[in-house]
């Protein structure tokens, strides 16, 4: 008995720790869907690039971990500003297969922008000294990375939550999720409004992939890799929800650890299983509007 | 006879906690030329969602022709001949007129889903879809994309389509909404020539069209029916005016 | 017009056109220009029949999937393992593999069509992933990731072999390609086609007259996967090989990108989209794949903000 609590703590804690990096990064293609009504396939390079950013500032140029971080996030929402304004913005309301084409151009792109740049090798995260090895709590040690991975996880998903509560963007983010028309009527500019979210969105990706380096290995061909996941917790977790990709975030990375743990042969099976019957049970998402 | 061409029993819908139609009895009778009218937001619009199966009821129930009709599917309805034209104009824009109202003469006939014989072979049906553009002046626009048309003409199309669906009720969704004041006089001309074996039931917040084509008017507020009476009574119910402030009501 | 003329002019648009003699003087051509190509040509001529298949359930009736290649090598693999096994018949081994596809495109369908938009992509791409998973564990019969081996396809009629320079290949391809090619064309041009567009154009409005949605979009499925496991069989039995990539998702993202070079729901959008990916990847793709990575990408990004209809749209602009 011992043992299934020993397990089962391991598996919630490396489940807690995967799904808040999927959470960080998908939350933006979330508000992005929900709210533009836009299929992004190529969110996923906004992560990877965060994961370049934050690798390529520490390695070659001795940045420290947290500033290296920060630096990502802003990198990658600086640079987001002007695709969506240049390219995704043409297609607002436009059809969905041109969406689909033209991000899956971007991703083709960034693969090879992304091999040329730094080659088609793994880029390695090394935390910083104060981050590797373990924390031990007596009873049971916990890796101290993946321990700081769940806090800090925690701590932005917590501002982020109030912020969308709070603040009188948020509000105006709910309004225009909510409906688009009446916001426009009552003045709101939605335009503005879009390229905001984007850029945030776009930016928590980046922080999600320089964070996650080490759960979801940065390499050129990232954004095709983990494309299903990302999508997964958007589509299961209800387009232009908030707290619906969390929770989705966290059944998927506890299926996932789960199964890892106990049978890595399956873990696949039963979690595109899962996912199908969910959004036959609820098409919009476990959150998503009606 | 007795029977009405439509009519709904305590018709109500709910989304959680808000009511958009409350135990909305209503009777349309053969040959009727009857209009629902009532504030923005009254539920007009979500009544004929209802009744055309677009929506399915929390309650009560819907009988055409005292058939009970409220768990059939939408298509089953129109079969049997219920159909609705929409407020805002719903067309396969970028195909011709004559193809859009093709289409529906096609689905009337129940060749819409054959596989073996070509679409224009189907001669029989493309006359009928042109007889009927001829009918509503229609035909000199007949290859033209419907996207390219005036939007007055566009409405016309949606009549034209509804009525290729050979209706024995005919629901229409604001028929002039939209339509810049030259072009809406075709539609009710339209409109006042349709055969008298058709039930019309108009939804309507121009007064003045009202009053020129209905005989009866049931009048619907915040999901519920007001009042309902043939078109004199409603004109001087003082009730309705009160709905009605600030609308020209005329004498 | 008088009514009679619109009315001819509209019920003759299903008539051949001279020009659409044009792909197969060219197909027929090619075997005698380019002898040494003809096993290239065979693989062309079998995707384009995948594209068409696509077309018809994308362009037509505008069910945007991830997911196509599910079908593709449902009939691969069924054909191949056929092969495999001591059946190398070859047209019964087609027959399989499309039976085996309809099979899946009709239970997935069922499934998959009942939601729409980002929930309908998704549920393509789970069911494609389902299958290349389960491919992939029953490596004792596909050959898992190393692919299937041993597959014996018999001479055509027990007289046409499949020879190293893709002859019998190229003429067997073009033959079920023409095959395909008749049935999509009348689909097309039935009332079920017409339907099919207003579908893609205006699903209330075909509710509203009446029109058994959810029946025909099964349908059409049901017939795509149909002809998708053909062009997969097509493509197990020339190259006496399948693998996994066969499921893959890069092989249902580039049939749609074959299709918008070419014009998606215009029935030869395949025809050019197809030879022209196909043709530009043999060449490039060998000197260095990552510019090719890069230049499909940008195209694709160009071919969607600046010419929207692929080929057959810019021919359609330089008409007028």
């Amino acid at each position: 008995m011992g043992n299934t609590l020993s397990a089962a703590v391991s598996i919630g804690f490396h489940g807690l720790a995967f799904a808040m990096v999927l959470y960080l990064i998908s939350v933006g293609l979330s508000v992005t869907m929900g709210l533009m009504g836009f299929v992004n396939l190529a969110h996923g390079v906004f992560a990877m690039a965060g994961g370049y950013v934050v690798t390529s500032l520490m390695s070659r140029w001795g940045v420290p971990f947290l500033p290296a971080l920060l630096g990502a996030a802003v990198a990658v929402s600086l640079a987001s500003i002007p695709i969506e304004r240049v390219l995704y913005r043409r297609l607002y309301g436009g059809e969905e297969l041109d969406q689909v084409l033209l991000t899956m151009g971007l991703v083709f792109m960034s693969v090879a922008a992304a091999t040329y740049v730094w080659g088609p090798l793994q880029q390695p995260l090394q935390p910083p000294p104060w981050l590797s090895g373990a924390i031990d709590l007596g009873v049971r040690s916990f890796p101290a990375y993946r321990s700081f991975l769940i806090l800090c996880g925690a701590a932005l998903v917590t501002v982020l939550w109030l912020g969308i509560e709070r603040t009188r963007f948020g509000a105006r983010v709910r309004a225009s999720v909510d409906n688009l028309r009446m916001a426009q009527s009552v003045g709101i500019d939605t335009s503005r409004l879009f390229m905001t979210t984007f850029a945030l969105g776009s930016g928590l990706a980046g922080l999600g992939g320089g964070l996650g380096a080490d759960l979801l290995a940065i390499n050129p061909s990232y954004a095709l890799q983990n494309l299903a996941y990302f999508l997964i917790v958007v589509a299961v977790g209800g387009l232009g929800s908030i707290r619906g990709p969390f929770v989705a975030a966290l059944l998927l990375g506890i299926a996932d650890s789960g199964f890892k743990y106990l049978l890595p042969e399956f873990g696949a099976f039963f979690i595109y299983t899962l996912t199908m019957g969910i959004l036959l049970w609820r098409p919009r998402g476990l959150f998503g509007r009606a | 006879m007795n029977t009405p061409a439509l009519e709904t029993r305590g018709l109500r819908k709910s989304f959680g906690a808000l009511t958009v139609a409350n135990a909305v009895d209503f009777r349309l009778e053969h040959g009727a030329r009857h209009a629902l009218i009532g504030p923005n937001g009254a539920g007009k619009t979500t009544f004929v969602e209802l009744v055309t199966g677009a929506l399915q009821a929390s309650a009560g129930q819907i009988h055409l022709d005292g058939a009970d009709i409220t768990h059939l599917p939408q298509a089953a309805r129109v079969k049997r001949g219920l159909v609705r034209t929409f407020q805002i104009t719903a067309l396969f824009r970028r195909l011709s007129v004559l193809e859009n109202v093709t289409l529906a003469v096609c689905e009337r006939q129940g060749v819409g889903g054959g596989l073996f014989r070509p679409a224009g072979r189907h001669r029989g049906a493309i006359e009928e879809a042109h007889a009927l553009l001829e009918q509503l002046g229609l035909e000199v626009e007949a290859l033209r994309p419907v996207n390219l048309l005036a939007y007055g003409r566009q409405r016309l199309v949606e009549i034209a389509v509804s009525l290729a669906l050979s209706p024995k009720v005919l629901l229409l969704d604001e028929p002039a909404a939209g339509v810049p004041s030259g072009e809406s006089g075709a539609i009710i001309k339209v409109i006042e020539r349709l055969p008298s074996d058709i039930a019309l039931l108009i939804i309507e917040h121009d007064m003045d069209l009202v009053f020129r084509l209905a005989q009866r008017i049931t009048v619907l507020v915040q999901g519920s029916v007001l009042v309902e009476g043939p078109l004199e009574a409603i004109a001087m119910d003082p009730e309705v005016r009160r709905v009605y402030l600030g609308e020209r009501v005329p004498r | 017009m008088t009514p009679s003329r619109a009315i001819d002019a509209f019920a003759r648009r299903h008539r051949y056109h001279p020009l659409e003699a044009l792909p197969w003087l060219a197909a027929v051509a090619s075997y005698f220009i380019f002898p040494d190509y003809l096993a290239l040509g065979a693989q062309i001529l079998a995707t384009i029949l995948f594209a068409l298949s696509a077309d018809l359930v994308l362009g037509y009736a505008g069910i945007v999937t991830l997911g196509h290649a599910a079908f593709l090598g449902t009939g691969a693999y069924t054909a191949g393992i056929l092969a495999a096994h001591g059946w190398g018949e070859p047209f019964t081994g087609i027959l399989a593999g499309s039976v085996a596809a309809a099979f899946l495109g009709f239970l997935s369908g069922l499934v998959v069509l009942r939601t729409t938009g980002l929930a309908l992509l998704m549920q393509t791409l789970v069911v494609a992933t389902l299958v290349a998973e389960a491919a992939n564990k029953a490596s004792f019969i596909t050959g898992g990731d190393d692919g299937l081996q041993g597959m014996e396809v018999w001479p055509i009629f027990g007289w046409f072999r499949f020879d190293l320079f893709g002859r019998t290949s190229y003429a067997y391809c073009l033959a079920l390609l023409f095959l395909g090619w008749l049935i999509a064309r009348q689909i097309v041009h039935s009332p079920f086609g017409r339907s099919l567009i207003g579908i893609r154009e205006n699903v209330r409005r075909m509710h509203a007259i009446g029109a058994p949605v959810a029946r025909r979009r099964l349908t059409i499925y049901t017939i795509s996967a149909a002809l998708a496991g053909v062009s997969g069989a097509l493509i197990a039995q020339t190259t006496q090989f399948v693998s996994l990539s066969f499921l893959s998702l890069e092989r249902s993202g580039t049939v749609l990108i074959m299709l918008i070079i070419g014009g998606v729901g215009r029935l030869y959008g395949a025809f050019i989209g197809v030879p022209l990916y196909m043709i530009a990847q043999n060449r490039f793709s060998e000197i260095d794949p990552v510019y090719w990575y890069f230049w499909i990408g940008l195209l694709m990004v160009l071919v969607v903000v600046f010419a929207r209809g692929g080929v057959l749209g810019l021919f359609d602009r330089f008409r007028r």
